[in-house]
């Protein structure tokens, strides 16, 4: 086994799976990738790649090793993740509240009240239990032998899910025999924790059977195959915006009974996008009337409208301040250090080293609008300059990271890959939890470090071993 | 059930019925147009698959003339055309990507896999090759029906699949009928002559019925016993009475299931009744075309019906 770096424990992990692959016949997993491929393609399990009309709806690429966290690790991890899942619902209650965060200096007032993710609309709302990201996806990554380091925070509408649980189905359906061997905790029960979830943030009025959606923009999305394996796996109707409607302050749904009304909404469309009457006029995906029946409190919205303001990558660099604040203790799961191109000091240094930084938009995602200095040209790197200097707000900056690496299936042999990872943490007014595994991606080029589907990533199964 | 789920299922089951038809149709333009015959048959023939498809003022609109190598291309494959076989499987696949969670992952493969394959398949232009892509096209739409009875529960998903499939069969039905009667034979033939002989055994053939033909009626092959059958008959699974017969029980069952009839039920049943009491006499006394306009526009109302009713 090349390529697994990190403590003795992870490599440990490893050794069952190591065992296995020698005494496996060579070209066994190639056989197992091609079936794998086959059977995603069949399925539809696809994913689109805006501007990319030809290849409309592409496969993720599925790597078919899969990528082991021991059971300690996982538990440490657990904990850091429902400390700062934890931290970041009191901060948005809080900055949509009596904002004290700010009034005790934790973050700039400016970088909350003129940031674009910031919802004016929501300033003294209170969602049901204050839960705000009610679904919010950690990327992380392993730096070292000490553990993850945080690299983002999605509090708005994560995606990756479904590769988490379709991943597993494959791999339990490729390699029975791995399953028997190893003691890997199910990460099954993720929809039924969802829909637990989801029906414990509902509205008073809703009772014990709410009506639950997912709000989809449209099969055209990029993530829409998701958005229908969530609907079905909850059992619960997958609706479009056209297909709700507001009547006094109620939501509802046509049916081919009557309408019918709607008390918790998964949505999977951008806040500008949820209501041409309040946010962009433009949108033919929303549903008029929507956030005044919110605000009436007639119906929750999972995530809450307003939660990007906490994602934010500029936010993301006073997230351990925030999390000492709420929380009161220190953060157990840290930060990549980042430099803030706002504070003149910090913007000098990284100008003068920008050829060996990352650099990011603010408010960009997806791998999209990034520069990875070591990996670029000259001019790339100037032309990136002259953006950073023009605009210093929009962006923040972190040193490449030596990012660890999960062997992969590469031709015929196994190399070492950069991998990141996000786990999925579910609030809700019932309490935290964390499905045990997460989606791995991983960069599939050689020395690569962007993971992201839309830049060339794959995905692998992650498993958490169990005592 | 959304509205909008049963509004694409409803146009799945038709679109996938609609692009079986072009096919049959296609198939038997090219039998026709390879008779022995004056000239103008083969023209004839051609202009007669238009008519069928009911397309003949877009047809004309876009500057084309009938010929063999115009109406495959139109009907089959042309970008100007929305209800070609390529449009029509396409809308179905669209239609049926939009409400994935309503069907079974056998009925999804099946409509997945035409819409594959109608990329794999290119534009083949050889007769032979054409031939062999009709003949894909009608395999298509058996595995799509046949995976949708096999494997979908039978709750309102699968009425409005059906249904769908159902108001287009007869909708088909009736204009292969009204375009044989009224249209094909060229006037300065013999009805009952050769060439309205091999026309009549193509249009049964042309809805795999030449065989039931001799079955129900063991004679030669008459007009007016093949409108019989492609009207009246409660055994053939795509005469407009059948078709009808199928209306009423999918509207019916979504009664059930609903606890509620509506103006599309009441519209449905009445019109069966109708078909109860019909005779082909007194059809033909009154003229099978005009019979045929009539069922067509009531057809079409009761589509409105089931889309006021279900649909929005």
């Amino acid at each position: 086994m090349s390529g697994t770096s990190g403590s003795n424990e992870v490599r440990q992990c490893y050794r069952t799976l190591a065992r296995w692959l020698d005494a496996a016949p060579p070209d066994l997993l190639q056989s197992r990738s091609r079936q794998a491929e086959l059977f995603f393609r069949r399925m539809g399990v696809t994913f689109a790649v805006y501007g990319d009309v030809e290849s409309n709806e592409r496969l993720i690429p599925f790597d078919v090793v899969p990528r082991i966290i021991g059971a300690k690790e996982w538990t440490d991890l657990e904990k850091g993740l429902k400390q700062r899942v934890s931290a970041i619902n009191a901060f948005l209650k809080d900055i949509y509240g009596p904002q004290e965060c700010i009034r005790a200096g934790v973050v700039p007032a400016d970088l909350i009240l003129t940031n674009p993710h910031y919802r004016p609309e929501m300033q003294g709302r209170r969602p049901p239990g204050d839960i705000w990201t009610h679904i919010c996806g950690v990327d992380l990554v392993r730096t070292g032998e000490d553990g993850f380091v945080v690299l983002e925070d999605n509090c708005r509408t994560p995606s990756g899910v479904s590769y988490m649980l379709e991943n597993r189905e494959m791999m339990m359906r490729l390699f029975p025999d791995l399953f028997a061997e190893h003691r890997i905790r199910p990460v099954e029960t993720y929809t039924d924790m969802l829909l637990a979830s989801l029906v414990a943030s509902a509205p008073a009025h809703a009772g014990a059977d709410p009506n639950i959606v997912v709000l989809t923009p449209g099969p055209y999305n990029s993530a829409y195959y998701e958005h229908s394996f969530l609907a079905d796996k909850l059992g619960v109707e997958l609706v479009e915006g056209g297909d709700l409607l507001v009547n006094d302050d109620i939501v509802y749904m046509r049916t081919t009974q009557g309408l019918k009304r709607v008390d918790v909404i998964y949505r999977r469309v951008d806040d500008d996008w949820l209501d041409p009457l309040t946010f962009r006029p433009d949108s033919s995906v929303g549903v008029p009337g929507l956030m005044a029946a919110y605000v009436a409190g007639n119906v929750t919205l999972s995530n809450a409208v307003g939660t990007g303001v906490a994602d934010d990558k500029a936010v993301y660099t006073y997230m351990p301040e925030i999390i000492r604040f709420f929380s009161g203790g220190d953060p157990i799961l840290g930060n990549v250090p980042t430099w803030r191109c706002r504070e003149p000091d910090a913007l000098k240094e990284v100008l003068d080293k920008l050829p060996e930084l990352v650099v990011k938009e603010v408010g960009g995602s997806g791998g999209y609008g990034m520069l990875v200095g070591p990996a670029s040209t000259k001019a790339e790197i100037e032309a990136f300059r002259a953006k950073l200097i023009a605009d210093p707000d929009d962006f923040i900056a972190q040193p490449t990271l030596a990012l660890s690496t999960a062997p992969t299936l590469d031709g015929g042999t196994l190399s070492p890959r950069h991998v990141d990872l996000r786990p999925f943490v579910l609030s809700s007014p019932a309490g935290v939890r964390v499905a045990p595994g997460g989606l791995t991606r991983v960069a599939l080029k050689q020395g690569s470090l962007v993971v992201n589907s839309s830049q060339g990533g794959g995905t692998k199964d992650t498993w958490v071993l169990d005592d | 059930m959304l509205s909008r789920t049963a509004d694409s299922l409803y146009w799945t089951g038709r679109y996938m019925e609609r692009a079986d038809f072009l096919a049959r149709i296609l198939e038997a333009a090219v039998r026709l147009a390879a008779l022995p015959a004056k000239d103008g048959a083969a023209a004839t023939a051609w202009a007669s698959a238009i008519a069928s498809a009911g397309v003949s003022q877009a047809f004309a609109a876009s500057g084309r003339t009938p010929n063999e190598k115009s109406v495959r291309e139109y009907l089959a494959f042309a970008p100007d055309n929305s209800s070609s076989i390529r449009a029509c499987i396409t809308a179905a696949r669209t239609n049926a990507r939009s409400v994935r969670t309503a069907l079974t992952i056998e009925l999804w493969e099946a409509i997945n896999g035409a819409w594959n394959g109608l990329k794999e398949m290119g534009e083949p232009t050889k007769r032979d090759d054409f031939v062999r892509f009709l003949e894909w096209v009608k395999t298509t739409s058996l595995n799509v029906e046949g995976a949708s009875s096999r494997t979908m529960l039978r709750n309102d998903a699968y009425w409005f699949l059906r249904l769908g499939m159902a108001i287009e069969r007869a909708d088909n039905t009736a204009r292969l009928l009204d375009v044989k009667y009224h249209l094909l034979l060229p006037a300065d033939e013999r009805v009952g002559g050769q060439l309205d002989y091999f026309q009549w055994t193509t249009l049964l053939r042309e809805v795999s019925a030449l065989t039931a033909y001799r079955w129900v009626y063991r004679e030669s092959v008459r007009p007016w016993l093949v409108a019989d059958l492609m009207v009246l008959n409660r055994q053939m699974p795509r005469s407009l009475a059948s078709c009808q017969g199928m209306i009423v029980s999918y509207l019916e069952r979504l009664a059930t299931d609903y606890g509620r009839r509506g103006p599309a039920q009441r519209l449905a049943s009445a019109r069966l009744a109708q078909f109860n009491e019909a005779k082909i006499e007194d059809i033909f006394q009154s003229g099978l075309h005009e019979y045929i306009l009539g069922f067509l526009s009531e057809n079409n109302a009761l589509a409105g019906a089931i889309h006021d009713q279900y649909l929005v």
